[in-house]
């Protein structure tokens, strides 16, 4: 009798799972990632222009590429702060998140959204929920490589 | 033609953050930090570097760029001895971050929050 009820729920379980795999909306795979190659190309290639104008202007190849991320972030943040980020982002998805402009916007988002919290533990410490584990994993990591070539160079 | 490689290259790399976001169900700061995490292993075996001279933007902005920058100031770093080994990374990338703090901090205080559009 008990098997026989958990099969019966087994299969009810099953239905309802086809049921409503109908109304999930499947990912569109091809446009999506069309939409991210040409918005993150295209960032990418302003980006490059901006760095040839700055090293036009007299500014050596790393100081220009440093100039470049901080234009970058800039405008991000700026843009997240005036709503029109998360606009584009719903329409480029990784093509504005995966550059450095999405690290940006991870920062700033919750801070505004915490704000009610108090500008400490409010913004303070929302600009690193998201940016946070970036940062520790690329640091630390950064860390090891650089102490694992200090003893391979010895 | 510097263009296009930085465009394509950039592009491609924002198509395989896309991919990881749509076909496995990782949220976006994971995706965000497997990229990071990859740029500084690529570039720990001096595999980015490559990538790097051949689309120079299009493989810096993007965040594996991120990692790249990190892992090459250690590495950097480490010819010059453990201490410059320790922060080189931070140093590379300090310009970023510090206008990311800075400015994101300026930018939350003075806006507040909005509903999508």
């Amino acid at each position: 009798m008990t098997a026989d009820n958990k099969q019966k729920k087994k299969q009810v379980a099953k239905a309802y799972e086809k049921y409503t795999k109908q109304f999930t909306p499947k990912p569109k795979y091809f446009t999506n990632s069309l939409k991210a190659f040409l918005i993150g190309g295209l960032i990418c290639a302003v980006s490059l222009w901006i760095e040839n104008r700055f090293i036009a202007a007299g500014s050596d190849e790393k100081d220009a590429a440093v100039y470049v991320v901080i234009i970058l972030v800039m405008t991000a943040q700026l843009l997240t702060g005036i709503g029109w980020f998360d606009t584009i982002g719903k329409y480029a998805g990784a093509g504005v998140i995966v550059p450095i402009t999405g690290f940006a916007n991870s920062m700033v988002a919750p801070a505004i959204e915490y704000k009610k919290e108090g500008i400490v533990l409010g913004v303070g410490a929302k600009l690193f929920s998201l940016a946070g584990p970036v940062l520790v994993s690329g640091i630390t990591l950064s860390m090891i490589i650089g102490i694992v070539y200090w003893v391979i160079g010895k | 033609m510097e263009y296009i490689y930085a465009f394509i290259t950039g592009g491609v790399i924002c198509v395989i953050g896309q991919l990881l976001m749509d076909a496995t169900k990782l949220t976006a700061p994971r995706v965000l930090v497997i990229l990071v995490v990859s740029g500084a292993l690529l570039q720990a075996f001096q595999l980015y570097e490559p990538l790097v001279e051949f689309a120079s933007t299009g493989a810096r902005v993007p965040l594996p760029g991120f990692g790249y920058n990190l892992a090459k100031g250690a590495m950097e770093g480490a010819s010059k001895g453990i201490l410059d080994a320790v922060t080189g990374g931070v140093k590379a990338a300090a310009g970023g971050i510090s206008v990311a703090i800075g400015w994101g901090y300026i930018i939350a205080l003075i806006f507040n929050p909005k509903s999508v559009r």
